[in-house]
């Protein structure tokens, strides 16, 4: 198949032949439209595009995709395989990348780090998969890391994390520690928080946040001081103690990085202690989490948390162009009831970023869409616009939005300018 | 040391309030490992059986509780206010009759092998899990709560009791006294404790063994299953939470002494009072450390716990 295609480029310099050739392809599209191929393959020629011996042929290339949709991580990691999959049939209904259809290979991480591991290895050694769109957790992503850079592959990345980290062989879509912490907290400033009390889950994320936090609150608020800061394991239940030391401790600002099951504990705990948004806001006072999306909302009960405020760089109720279409159509995919959150969004943008980088290097190559990252943009996003640093992370803006009953956010204010990531943060380590 | 610096900086009557508030979220936290524990401290207390399922069968009470509430919601939203009370006993029965089954089914052949119960009833907890994250998928549930059960009572202006707080009081206080009736007071109880003592002599004396082994296990597994329902006002539920609190229930009920409801009260007050107070002034983290230290520490010198039946073996 596809014999025609590659001679129709000499259509015009050789005589005969070449009228038989065009006879040939004139009755190959009329009786199989099957063979209607790739159309730009003169451009890019397989052997030009793909030298490394990736999973690329005429017309098909192959992508991985590697969540958790087993285990406990699985209600986290669902969002983000469907926003790839709504992505990735949305290109190929657009002709593919480089005229070739995307093929998916999907593996399960089973929340469990080394199966990550050996199905990252799977996909590169034995697939041989052009990008791969894949985890979640930072536990993950560590897993799969050494194993991206030694067989040279390429990972999206989606979930906001802790920064520290910058590789060739990652593009990171979701934001680093700095862009959604200084902003929200400089906002929080603005309402007159001056004293802070975090909170966090007790591991890496939570904690490098709020080390970033400390450091911003204490050297570059004028006056602001960290008045407590406290860890419980993930999965913890009982929060009475740390409310009655808050309240004890009055701050203008909880700013909370709790995740998970405790989640819904830790509301509705501050809920029955007479902490809400409303009691709060009539002294003046306000609750800020950088850990809480529309997702998590559905299983805390939105009556619980309505009046907080959360600092992402998209809601659901983003009101562009861009994320109307986005929302709509993922609701055609998935279903009415499905919500979409910060990382969901961002997973979203991994497969289109990937199509621009491989469009303007001209390459599928690994060496070649690394190089070729730093620049490139997404006009479509539906967070706005994001254009790829350097360093592999995006540069996009930042928005608090305030928690309602019906579990949605109210977008109250966005950073003017997109923020510059910066994994390494100067003075905050 | 540090106290003085802690509170310096308030008058006399925000600090009293703080400690009221304080004060009654250890003894809300004491009615949290009260409850968890009764259930286990019947089970494993009584007829030694490590059951470490324990914590599905919480589960299975949770969902019964979220399961009606939903229910309630979609079709007879006028009932919100009381179901709750329903939801409960609802949550008793399912925990029973899969307690029975578990017993009936599987448990039983095991009695003569008490450390083969562990592994059988590891095997029961996950494949309980995996049944309860396909009926109900992954995510975390939880309840409607009737607004009776929201938001807080203010005996004064600075004092602020959680409401859930006080119905995880009130029942877990109704619930050990209907066991400690149960056990002591009633017939089923004195059949229970002759067959724990001697099981031959009670089958001697006519006691139907079997049964009341049934029974016994299922009850417990019912007090789980409204432990399971109560928590539902403070926290979610998710197909994996019961293996949150199978740790500390089994901490709560060996450090009581096996056997002993006693015990088990004791237990369950000192531990919450220990950890609450730490959490207060300290951190949560080094509140739990602390916690396990003087457990394991109390454990090196009275591996009985801190009461026990004295039987003559």
């Amino acid at each position: 198949m596809g014999l025609e295609n590659r001679n129709s480029g000499n259509v015009f310099r050789a005589g005969w032949f070449s009228l038989f050739t065009i006879l040939a392809l004139g009755l190959g599209l009329v009786a199989s439209p099957a063979l209607a191929k790739n159309p730009l393959l003169d451009k890019y020629p397989t052997a030009k595009v793909n030298t490394t011996g990736l999973a690329i042929t005429d017309d098909v290339v192959t992508v991985g995709q590697l969540h958790s949709v087993s285990g406990t991580m699985a209600i986290s990691e669902t969002g983000s395989v469907e926003a790839e999959r709504l992505a990735i049939k949305q290109i190929n209904d657009m002709g593919g990348v480089l005229g070739r259809k995307i093929e998916i290979i999907q593996e399960d991480g089973a929340s469990d780090w080394p199966t990550f591991a050996e199905k990252a290895k799977k996909l590169l050694v034995k697939d041989k998969v052009a990008s791969v769109f894949g985890c979640w957790t930072s536990a993950s992503r560590k897993a799969v890391l050494p194993i991206f850079e030694k067989e040279n592959g390429m990972l999206y990345y989606p979930t906001f994390y802790e920064g520290l980290e910058a590789s060739k062989n990652v593009i990171y879509t979701g934001q680093e520690a700095t862009q959604q912490i200084i902003w929200g907290l400089d906002w929080a400033y603005k309402q007159g928080a001056r004293t802070f009390f975090l909170v966090g889950s007790d591991y890496i994320w939570p904690r490098t946040s709020h080390k970033i936090a400390r450091r911003h609150i204490e050297n570059h608020l004028k006056g602001c001081k960290v008045v407590g800061e406290e860890y419980y394991p993930l999965g913890h239940t009982n929060f009475n103690s740390l409310i009655n030391k808050i309240k004890l401790k009055r701050p203008d600002c909880i700013y909370s990085i709790v995740v998970g099951g405790s989640n819904v504990s830790w509301y509705k705990q501050l809920n029955a202690a007479g902490i809400t948004g409303e009691s709060l806001a009539k002294k003046n006072k306000l609750f800020l989490t950088i850990s809480t999306t529309e997702d998590e909302i559905l299983g805390i009960g939105g009556k619980n948390v309505a009046g907080f405020y959360a600092c992402m760089k998209y809601f659901q109720s983003l009101d562009n162009e861009n994320n109307k279409a986005f929302v709509k159509a993922f609701k055609e995919m998935w279903g009415d009831d499905s919500v979409i959150g910060d990382v969901t969004q961002a997973a979203y943008l991994g497969p289109w970023l990937w199509k621009y980088t491989v469009e303007k290097a001209g390459s599928f190559d690994i060496d070649k869409i690394a190089a070729a990252s730093p620049g490139v943009e997404f006009k479509g996003a539906p967070e706005g616009y994001v254009r790829i640093h350097e360093n592999h992370h995006l540069w996009s803006k930042a928005r608090i939005g305030k928690m309602l009953e019906n579990g949605q956010f109210e977008v109250l204010v966005e950073s003017e300018d997109l923020i510059e990531p910066d994994p390494f943060p100067e003075g905050y380590k | 040391m540090g106290i003085t610096n802690i509170f310096s900086g308030y008058t006399g009557e925000e600090l009293l309030s703080i400690f009221t508030m304080q004060g009654f979220s250890s003894l809300s936290l004491f009615s949290v490992f009260l409850l968890m524990a009764l259930g286990l401290a019947i089970i494993f207390g009584q007829m030694k059986i490590i059951n470490m399922a324990h914590g599905e069968f919480l589960t299975a009470g949770a969902y019964t509780t979220v399961i009606m509430s939903d229910m309630v919601v979609k079709y007879m939203p006028g009932l919100l206010p009381y179901y709750f009370i329903f939801a409960i006993i609802a949550a008793f029965i399912v925990a029973f009759a899969l307690g029975y089954i578990v017993e009936l089914s599987l448990v039983r052949f095991l009695y003569k092998r008490p450390l083969d119960t562990l592994l059988a009833t590891w095997g029961v907890s996950m494949i309980l899990q995996q049944g309860f994250r396909l009926v109900f998928g992954g995510r975390e549930d939880s309840a409607n709560l009737p607004d009776w059960l929201m938001g807080s009572w203010y005996p004064t202006e600075t004092i602020a009791i959680p409401l859930n707080g006080l119905f995880l009081l009130g029942t877990s206080v109704v619930v050990t006294l209907l066991v400690y009736f149960l056990l002591f007071r009633s017939r089923w109880g004195l059949c229970v404790r002759a067959t724990v003592l001697n099981r031959e002599m009670s089958n001697a004396v006519g006691i139907n063994s079997k049964r009341i082994d049934r029974l016994t296990f299922a009850f417990g597994c019912g007090i789980a299953g409204v432990a399971g329902a109560v928590f539902t006002t403070i926290g979610s539920v998710s197909p994996a939470a019961g293996s949150l609190y199978i740790v500390d229930t089994f901490i709560v009920v060996v450090f009581g002494g096996a056997g002993s409801l006693l015990g088990t009260i004791f237990s369950a007050f000192g531990i919450a009072q220990l950890q609450s107070i730490m959490e207060f002034f300290l951190t949560g983290v080094l509140a739990k450390v602390f916690v396990l230290l003087s457990v394991v520490g109390i454990l090196m010198i009275r591996p009985q716990g801190l009461r026990s039946n004295k039987v003559r073996e």
